[in-house]
């Protein structure tokens, strides 16, 4: 699913070159649950824009689903994204003035899905999330744990291969942050492959497999025993 | 193409926005309404302003020709330079029958005399003309009343035809038609009156303050006088310079003088006042159109400004938007369609409030000469073409600049963006 070889990133800071990312190799198959942890600073989300085709390496390999990235144009890259990886933030990122169901139906807006079947495939996946009856609502008319179960939806709205999730737990009492890392269970129960970026400890233990980071290298990655 | 989802999203976006800089999209909303009113008043005074031009360029005739006199300035067939030409009736009869390109053709002879109604005089210009001259010339009579004709020629009738100053200076309110006046001790009996006209070009004074009355007439009155010019319409406008040719030809081999002999006689074509005053016309326009459209320009930068920090306050969401695989156009069209909505907002307040203003001013009692050659400000389907193509164009350039801008965000930074 994800084959990575030898990734770099260098950011160039001024006159200052900062290698955020020195040589990864990273195999992710279907159905795994990865849990990438490390330090602040240590390359995770750097890692992570890389996977989510938000940033391209600087050297290396990066093949997604069979397509290789490197060297595409933004809007291949916004395809890629668009059809393969769905995206779970920290703080949500819904959009305010949209309603829960306007914000699950934006990536078949974007991959040109015609009206009835994007309405209908939102309504289908809000209510996989447990949100049926929250379909008008506006962001600021539902809680923290119900604002990431839109993002969720949104996130699995168009059948990805990957689910990359950015600490989905961050902004979240702790009774709503195990409530998602309940639902993030299930949908690897259902078969989804998921990649979290993560801090917590609790969450590393629930995952398939746990990949450490520090400065830009994996120092260690380990499978639970299944 | 957007899709009506999309476009609902862009209202929606718009009027979140009007809610977080209310004071400021109201101003810039007011700035195009303003700019709109601006191009539309412009260009409606120009297309009024080309319409009285048309009108009054109409006041001396439309597509004709008036030819005088002239005198030789080359010798020819052993006659000396210097001599003078001047026109006889046979002259007239000549060209008429010669020439197939002319369609009409009138005598103008002129004297100067008074003109007398009861204890009042004027001193007028009094033209021996034919009855083609009344449309020719556009001298059109008033209701009731009629143009010299071709029984009044035939039979020297003593009838005169008074222009409309010249009528209200002698007969005051009164209606001249079928009065006497005395021109030289003897009666003429008024015919008619003409239509009020504005005239731009003109010879020998404004038709106003002139009387016609039929040229044999004249001819047995001033029996000394000889004719002053003679005034002819080509079969079509396209025929004036084979008309004004053949005129040169067919006079030159009667009087003897070389045919490109230009000052032997004096033409004046029209047409070519008329292709002066529509260009000018048309550069007044242009000039006003363009004041106009670089009013508008400002409100543009005022809408341009705003798209620019709603695309600073919408980074982030930008980024997430690429992130659910945005793709460029779809992340640049809200912008210009929010820009769009902006500047059609305003328009259609200003063009509502010029349309106003335009009716206000066709109903003042506006008189006089100046306003007859100025005109009242008139929307065509024209102008409104034209606004709505300048409003349209700043509108996509306001949002296309900072849209783009948006479509330059790099969605791994601005995710992280708090």
């Amino acid at each position: 699913m994800i084959r990575m070889t030898g990734i770099r990133k260098v950011y160039a800071t001024g006159r200052v070159e900062v290698e955020a990312l020195r040589g990864v190799d990273l195999h992710i198959g279907a159905n795994e649950y990865v849990a990438v942890v490390g330090p602040s600073g240590s390359g995770k989300s750097t890692l992570m824009n890389v996977i989510g085709c938000l940033d391209t390496p600087t050297s290396g390999e990066y093949v997604l689903s069979g397509d290789a990235v490197a060297g595409l144009d933004r809007n291949r890259l916004a395809e890629i994204r668009n059809r393969h990886i769905g995206f779970v933030f920290q703080n949500f990122n819904l959009l305010p003035y949209a309603t829960a169901l306007e914000n699950v139906e934006l990536p078949l807006l974007f991959g040109g899905v015609p009206t009835r079947e994007r309405s209908e495939r939102a309504a289908e996946m809000l209510a996989r999330v447990g949100l049926a009856d929250r379909i008008d609502h506006r962001p600021t008319e539902l809680s923290g744990g119900q604002m990431q179960r839109v993002a969720i939806a949104r996130a699995l709205v168009n059948r990805p291969a990957i689910v990359l999730a950015d600490e989905p737990t961050g902004n979240l009492d702790s009774g709503s942050g195990h409530a998602i890392v309940e639902l993030f269970a299930e949908l690897h129960a259902a078969g989804q492959t998921i990649v979290m970026i993560t801090h917590d400890a609790g969450i590393a233990k629930v995952a398939t497999r746990v990949v450490q980071i520090r400065d830009g290298q994996i120092v260690d990655d380990r499978r639970a025993a299944a | 193409m957007m899709t009506r989802a999309e476009i609902a999203l862009v209202w929606r976006l718009f009027r979140s926005d009007a809610e977080h800089n209310r004071k400021r999209i109201a101003l810039t909303i007011l700035a195009i309404a303003w700019g709109t009113l601006s191009i539309v008043l412009l260009l409606s005074f120009g297309e009024g302003l080309k319409r009285a031009f048309h009108k009054t360029k109409r006041g001396l005739g439309e597509s004709i020709g008036i030819l005088w006199p002239g005198a030789t300035t080359r010798a020819h067939m052993g006659l000396p330079s210097g001599r003078t030409i001047s026109f006889t009736d046979e002259d007239a009869g000549i060209l008429k029958a010669r020439i197939p390109e002319i369609a009409a053709l009138s005598r103008e002879y002129a004297v100067r005399r008074g003109i007398t109604h009861g204890a009042k005089t004027v001193n007028a210009r009094i033209r021996g003309v034919d009855p083609e001259f009344g449309p020719m010339r556009n001298v059109i009579p008033r209701a009731g009343g009629r143009f010299v004709n071709e029984r009044d020629l035939l039979e020297k009738r003593r009838v005169i035809f008074l222009g409309d100053e010249l009528a209200t200076d002698l007969f005051g309110r009164e209606d001249p038609v079928g009065r006497t006046v005395l021109v030289n001790q003897s009666a003429f009996l008024v015919v008619g009156v003409m239509q009020p006209k504005a005239m731009m070009g003109m010879y020998s004074g404004p038709d106003k303050g002139q009387a016609s009355i039929p040229a044999t007439t004249f001819k047995a009155v001033y029996t000394d006088v000889r004719i002053g010019n003679m005034v002819y319409r080509p079969v079509t406008p396209e025929a004036g310079d084979v008309a004004k040719a053949q005129i040169y030809r067919v006079l030159a081999s009667k009087y003897h003088f070389d045919p490109e002999d230009e000052r032997a006689l004096g033409v004046w074509d029209t047409r070519e006042d008329q292709r002066l005053v529509d260009n000018i016309a048309l550069g007044i326009q242009m000039f006003l159109g363009i004041i106009g459209a670089l009013t508008l320009f400002v409100g543009g930068m005022g809408v341009a400004n705003i798209m620019y920090a709603v695309v600073k306050e919408r980074t982030r969401e930008i980024g997430v938007k690429m992130a659910l695989g945005a793709k460029v156009r779809q992340i640049m069209a809200p912008f210009v369609l929010e820009a769009l909505l902006m500047t059609v907002i305003g328009g259609v307040l200003g063009t509502l409030v010029s349309l106003g203003a335009i009716a206000v001013i066709a109903a003042l009692p506006l008189e006089g000469e100046a306003f007859a050659f100025l005109g009242r400000p008139t929307f065509s389907p024209g102008v409104a073409f034209a606004t709505a193509t300048v409003l349209g164009a700043i509108g996509t350039l306001a949002g296309y600049f900072p849209a783009r801008r948006a479509a330059a965000v790099n969605p791994a930074v601005s995710l992280r963006y708090e």
